[in-house]
């Protein structure tokens, strides 16, 4: 690791399918992971869906990638902040939602979990924190 | 593009990726590999049934980062470089055994 870690916060606010932004944006977190940055993402408005547990896409024929918020760990991207206004507002709680886990190597790969409900207030100071934002 | 397995017809992409994922037979596998000069054992299918379980887990096929911790931790420490890997799969783990699993170019594969 280089002195120069910048912050790197990936913006989620769509719905997960019917446009391409989710998948996208994921896959640009994936990619993004091999470079050694501070990375987190945030999940609000109606991006909180995709972290929806039990998607079924086979009606409408595209990919369901949601198992893919689960490796996300293995990439060391462990801190994934869900807005709970967001979630209240679409009568949601952090049950409908995956339970996305990382392993940390320094504490013998203890399990942990990598979403964390923040309220609207803390999630933007969270921004405010940012280097770099992505939206999408 | 297409390659013949068994007598029979497959799809693939101008890299040489299967197009179909669900099309794979192991087959596939011996073709590609014999076209590289390469003759796996077991130790190149215990990657490539690796492979082939992670993506249906995740849907995606691991960067070689994420492969080596991860079959570190699945086969044995001692497996779990990239020298290792490199050592089976010489034109880069990620890439040439993934091909050979039928998925997709890994992502975060640059």
């Amino acid at each position: 690791m280089s002195e120069d870690i910048k912050k790197f916060m990936y913006v989620n606010r769509r719905a997960p399918h019917g446009t391409i932004y989710a998948w996208e944006s994921l896959e640009v977190v994936l990619i993004g992971a091999a470079f050694d940055q501070d990375v987190s993402v945030a999940f609000f408005d109606d991006g909180v869906y995709q972290l929806l547990k039990n998607q079924d896409t086979s009606d409408i024929e595209t990919k369901n990638f949601s198992p893919t918020y689960a490796a996300l760990g293995d990439y060391d991207v462990t801190k994934l902040y869900v807005e709970q206004e967001s979630l209240e507002e679409r009568g949601l709680t952090i049950d409908d939602l995956m339970d996305l886990k990382w392993e940390d190597e320094d504490e013998d790969w203890a399990e942990k979990d990598s979403i964390r409900v923040v309220s609207r207030a803390e999630l933007s100071s969270v921004l405010d924190q940012q280097d770099v934002i992505f939206s999408f | 593009m297409a390659i013949e397995v068994d007598g029979k017809s497959y799809e693939v992409d101008e890299e040489g990726y299967l197009v179909n994922l669900d099309d794979w037979v192991p087959g596939i596998a011996n073709v590609m590999s014999a076209e590289d000069d390469l003759e796996l054992g077991d130790e190149h299918w215990d990657i490539i049934n690796f492979l082939r379980e992670y993506y249906q887990e995740y849907q995606i096929a691991p960067a070689v980062r994420v492969l080596t911790k991860a079959v570190g931790k699945k086969l044995g420490k001692e497996k779990g470089n990239s020298k290792y890997l490199y050592a089976l799969f010489p034109y880069g783990p990620g890439k040439q055994a993934c091909r050979y699993a039928g998925l997709p170019k890994p992502t975060g594969c640059i």
